[in-house]
C-alpha cells in the first residue's frame, strides 16, 4: 500500500495517529499497531467521558429525586416553604428561614476565621518554617482534614461548648457592649450557638484550604520571587505583591471549596448549635442549619414532615450552588481586576 | 493438587458444612425494624432466644416512623413504634399492635443546692417552664410546691431534644394533656414547634446540655438518667400523690391505665389514675399484619415474644426496661388469639 493511501484511510484518526501512520507507511505491522493505538485512544478517551458523565448524572440525579421527594411541600405552598421562618411539624407549617439562615451565617463565620489563619499556615509552611518543620506540619494538617466530623462534634460538645460558655459572659461585656455590633454578642452564656458552631467549622475546614494554599503557593516559580527578594522586598511583600497574585485563582478556589465543607457540614454543627428554629440578630444564640434539621428530624418524619426535610435537602444544593456562581463571578472580577493593573 | 490447597479446601468445605447445617431446617430469619428506643432490649432478647431455638431476630433500628413505613409496605415480620398507631390506620393497611416494652420519661435538672429527687413539679408547672412562662427557679409556682427548699433567683434554660423521638411524642402528650396552654399553643408530636430553649441530639445531647449548662431543665428516659446520675425531678401525678419515677410507679401507671376501652392498646399511659403511677410513663409497640406474607416467620415472631414476657423480664429489668405487668400480659394474649389466628 502507497504512504498516500495509509495516511488517507487514518485520516479520520486523530493529528497523532495521522503522524505516527505517516512515519510508519510501508512497514504492515507498523500500520496495525497505528490503528490500533488509534482504537485504544478512543477507548480511552469514551472511559474519561463516561468518568465526566457519571459525576454530572449523580448530581443532576441527587438533585433531582430531592426536588421530586419533596414536591407535596413545593407545589403544596412554595412561598410559605421559602419566605416562612416557622417550622411546626404539629400544624403542618413548613419554612425554610431558618435553616437557611443558620447554615449562611454559620458558614461564613467558619470561612471568615478560617481565611486568614490557613493563609498564615500556608505562607508559614512555604516561605517562613525551616525545612525540617514543613513536612511534619503540613502532614499533621493533612491528619486534621482525616478526622471524622462526629469527633468535631464531640469535642465541640463535651470540651468546646464548657469553654465557650466561660468566656462569653466576657465577650457580651465588652463586645457587647460596643454601639453597632454590639448586639451580636448579646445573650445568654450557654455555649452554644451560632458562633460555637461557627468556630468548630473553622476548625474543620483549615486543614482543606491551608492544603490548597500551600500547593499553590509552593507553585510560584522560584525566580518570581528570589526577584522581589532582589530588589529588597521582605517576606511579607513578596507574598502580598509576588505570590497572592500569581494564585489568586487557586487561594480563591480554596476558600470556596472550604466554604462547601462548611455549608453542608451535618453532625459537628448538630452538637454545638442548639437545634432551635430561630433567626436573631445575636451569635450566641441558638439557631439550626439545613443539614442538621435534616439529620435531627429525618428518622421519625413522614408525610409531608419528610417531604419538608427532602425539599430542605434540594434547597442545600441551590444555596451551594448560589455560592459557587458568586465565587465564580468574583473570580472574573478579580482576574479584570488584576488584567488591569 | 498440592496437599496444602487440598487441606485448605477440606477446611472450607467443613465450614460451608457447619454454616449451613446451624442455618437448617427450622431455623427462620425474623425481620423487624423501627423504634431505637427498644432497640437494645430486643437485641438482648434475639441473642438468648437464638441460643435457645435457632431462630434468628435481626432488629433495625431505624427510628419508629421508618417501622411503621415498613411495616406498613410488609417489607419486615414486625415493626416497633414508640407511638401507637390509631384503629382506623390499623385497619386500613390490616395490622394489629401491641405493647412490648415499658420505660419512663423523668425531668431532669441541674439546679446548684437541689438533690436527685428533691424538686417536686406537677404537670401545669412543668409545661408553664417549657412554655416559658416561668422563667426563673424562684418563680411562686415552683416554691408553692417545694416550700423549705431554697431556691435560686436564676433564669430557667430549657433543653428540650432536637432530632424526632418517641421520648418527645410521650412527652409533649403528656404536657397537652395537662395543660391546655399547651395544648392550644404547641400541641404534641415526636417534633414540635418548641417555645425556646435549645435541642440536644438524642438522650445523651439532652443529658450532656443539662449537666454542662446551670439552671436548666430537660427531660431523658429513665435509664439514661439512672445509668448517667443525673438529677431528676420527683411529680405530682393525677390522684394528687407526689411520685418518684421508678420500677413500681412505672408499672402502677401501666396497671392502672384504661386498657379496657383500647382494644388494639393504642393508649398513651399519659397522667395515668393510679395513686402510686408515674404521669409520664411511656410504652412501645409491637405492630404486626393480620395476614402475614410470611405465616412460618408470623408465628415465629409471635413465639419470641411470648419467650421475651415469659423469660425475658429479667434481662429488661437489667436494662432498665419495666417488665409489663402480668394483667397487661395476659390481656395481650388474648388479643394474640384474637387477632392473628395463631
Amino acid at each position: 500500500m502507497p504512504a498516500h493511501a495509509t495516511a488517507h484511510a487514518l485520516a479520520s484518526g486523530s493529528d497523532r495517529s495521522r503522524a505516527d501512520g505517516q512515519a510508519a507507511a510501508g512497514s504492515h505491522a507498523a500500520q496495525q499497531r497505528s490503528r490500533r493505538d488509534a482504537r485504544h485512544d478512543a477507548w480511552f478517551r469514551l472511559a474519561l467521558q463516561g468518568c465526566a458523565l457519571l459525576v454530572l448524572a449523580s448530581l443532576l440525579g441527587a438533585a433531582l429525586s430531592t426536588l421530586w421527594g419533596g414536591r407535596q411541600i413545593l407545589l403544596h405552598d412554595t412561598m410559605g416553604f421559602l419566605t416562612s421562618s416557622q417550622w411546626n411539624p404539629v400544624t403542618g407549617q413548613y419554612g425554610a428561614l431558618a435553616p437557611v439562615f443558620g447554615t449562611l451565617v454559620t458558614s461564613c463565620i467558619a470561612l471568615l476565621l478560617a481565611a486568614p489563619v490557613s493563609f498564615g499556615i500556608a505562607f508559614f509552611l512555604t516561605e517562613i518554617a525551616p525545612a525540617w518543620l514543613r513536612g511534619p506540619v503540613a502532614g499533621a494538617i493533612e491528619l486534621l482534614a482525616s478526622i471524622p466530623s462526629i469527633i468535631y462534634g464531640m469535642w465541640g460538645l463535651f470540651v468546646f461548648v464548657p469553654f465557650m460558655a466561660s468566656i462569653e459572659p466576657t465577650l457580651s461585656n465588652t463586645l457587647g457592649r460596643l454601639p453597632v455590633v454590639g448586639t451580636l454578642f448579646q445573650g445568654p452564656p450557654l455555649g452554644l450557638g451560632l458562633l460555637t458552631a461557627g468556630v468548630v467549622l473553622a476548625v474543620m475546614i483549615v486543614p482543606f484550604i491551608t492544603a490548597i494554599m500551600r500547593e499553590a503557593f509552593q507553585s510560584v516559580p522560584l525566580r518570581l520571587k528570589e526577584s522581589a527578594h532582589a530588589l529588597g522586598s521582605t517576606s511579607w511583600e513578596v507574598v502580598w505583591n509576588i505570590v497572592l497574585p500569581y494564585t489568586r485563582q487557586a487561594v480563591v478556589g480554596g476558600l470556596f471549596l472550604g466554604l462547601g465543607r462548611a455549608l453542608g457540614e451535618t453532625m459537628a454543627v448538630t452538637f454545638v448549635l442548639g437545634n432551635s428554629y430561630a433567626i436573631g440578630y445575636s451569635l450566641l444564640m441558638p439557631g439550626t442549619t439545613i443539614s442538621s434539621a435534616i439529620a435531627n428530624e429525618f428518622n421519625e418524619a413522614v408525610g409531608n414532615h419528610r417531604s419538608a426535610l427532602i425539599a430542605l435537602g434540594f434547597l442545600l444544593f441551590v444555596v451551594t450552588f448560589v455560592v459557587l456562581l458568586c465565587a465564580r463571578l468574583m473570580l472574573r472580577q478579580l482576574a479584570k481586576h488584576g488584567d488591569a493593573r | 493438587m498440592n496437599p496444602s490447597f487440598r487441606r485448605t479446601l477440606q477446611c472450607l468445605s467443613m465450614a460451608a458444612a457447619f454454616v449451613l447445617g446451624a442455618r437448617g431446617a427450622q431455623a427462620a430469619d425474623i425481620t423487624g425494624a423501627g423504634s431505637s428506643f427498644v432497640y437494645p432490649l430486643i437485641s438482648k432478647w434475639s441473642a438468648s432466644y437464638a441460643d435457645k431455638t435457632g431462630h434468628r431476630i435481626n432488629y433495625q433500628s431505624i427510628g419508629s416512623g421508618g417501622g411503621m413505613a415498613q411495616i406498613k409496605a410488609g417489607t419486615v415480620d414486625f415493626g416497633a413504634s414508640d407511638m401507637p398507631l390509631d384503629e382506623a390506620t390499623l385497619k386500613q393497611y390490616g395490622l394489629g399492635q401491641f405493647p412490648d416494652a415499658i420505660g419512663g420519661i423523668v425531668p431532669a435538672l441541674n439546679v446548684e443546692g437541689v438533690a436527685p429527687g428533691q424538686l417536686l413539679l406537677d404537670g401545669n408547672t412543668l409545661a408553664d417552664i417549657f412554655l416559658g412562662r416561668i422563667t426563673r427557679w424562684n418563680d411562686a409556682a415552683i416554691l408553692a410546691l417545694n416550700p423549705g427548699l431554697d431556691l435560686p433567683a436564676a433564669n430557667i434554660t430549657v433543653v428540650h431534644r432536637s432530632d424526632g423521638s418517641g421520648t418527645s411524642y410521650h412527652f409533649t402528650h403528656y404536657l397537652s394533656k395537662v395543660s391546655s396552654a399547651w395544648n392550644a399553643s404547641v400541641g404534641a408530636g415526636s417534633t414540635v414547634q418548641w417555645p425556646g430553649g435549645i435541642g440536644g441530639k438524642g438522650n445523651e445531647g439532652v443529658a450532656a446540655y443539662v449537666r454542662q449548662i446551670p439552671h436548666s431543665i430537660g427531660y431523658v428516659e429513665y435509664a439514661y438518667a439512672r445509668k448517667n446520675h443525673i438529677a431528676h425531678a420527683r411529680l405530682r401525678n393525677a390522684a394528687g400523690t407526689a411520685v418518684e419515677p421508678n420500677m413500681a410507679s412505672f408499672q402502677a401507671a401501666a396497671a392502672s391505665a384504661d386498657w379496657d376501652n383500647s382494644p388494639h392498646f393504642s393508649l398513651l399511659m399519659l397522667d395515668a389514675p393510679g395513686s402510686d403511677a408515674w404521669p409520664i410513663t411511656a410504652a412501645s409497640w409491637v405492630i404486626m399484619p393480620v395476614q402475614p406474607k410470611n405465616a412460618a416467620n408470623h408465628a415465629v415472631a409471635l413465639d419470641f415474644f411470648e419467650w421475651a414476657y415469659t423469660h425475658g423480664q429479667d434481662q429488661a429489668r437489667t436494662l432498665d426496661y419495666v417488665p409489663l405487668p402480668e394483667s397487661l400480659v395476659t390481656r395481650i394474649r388474648t388479643y394474640w388469639k384474637s387477632r392473628f389466628q395463631r
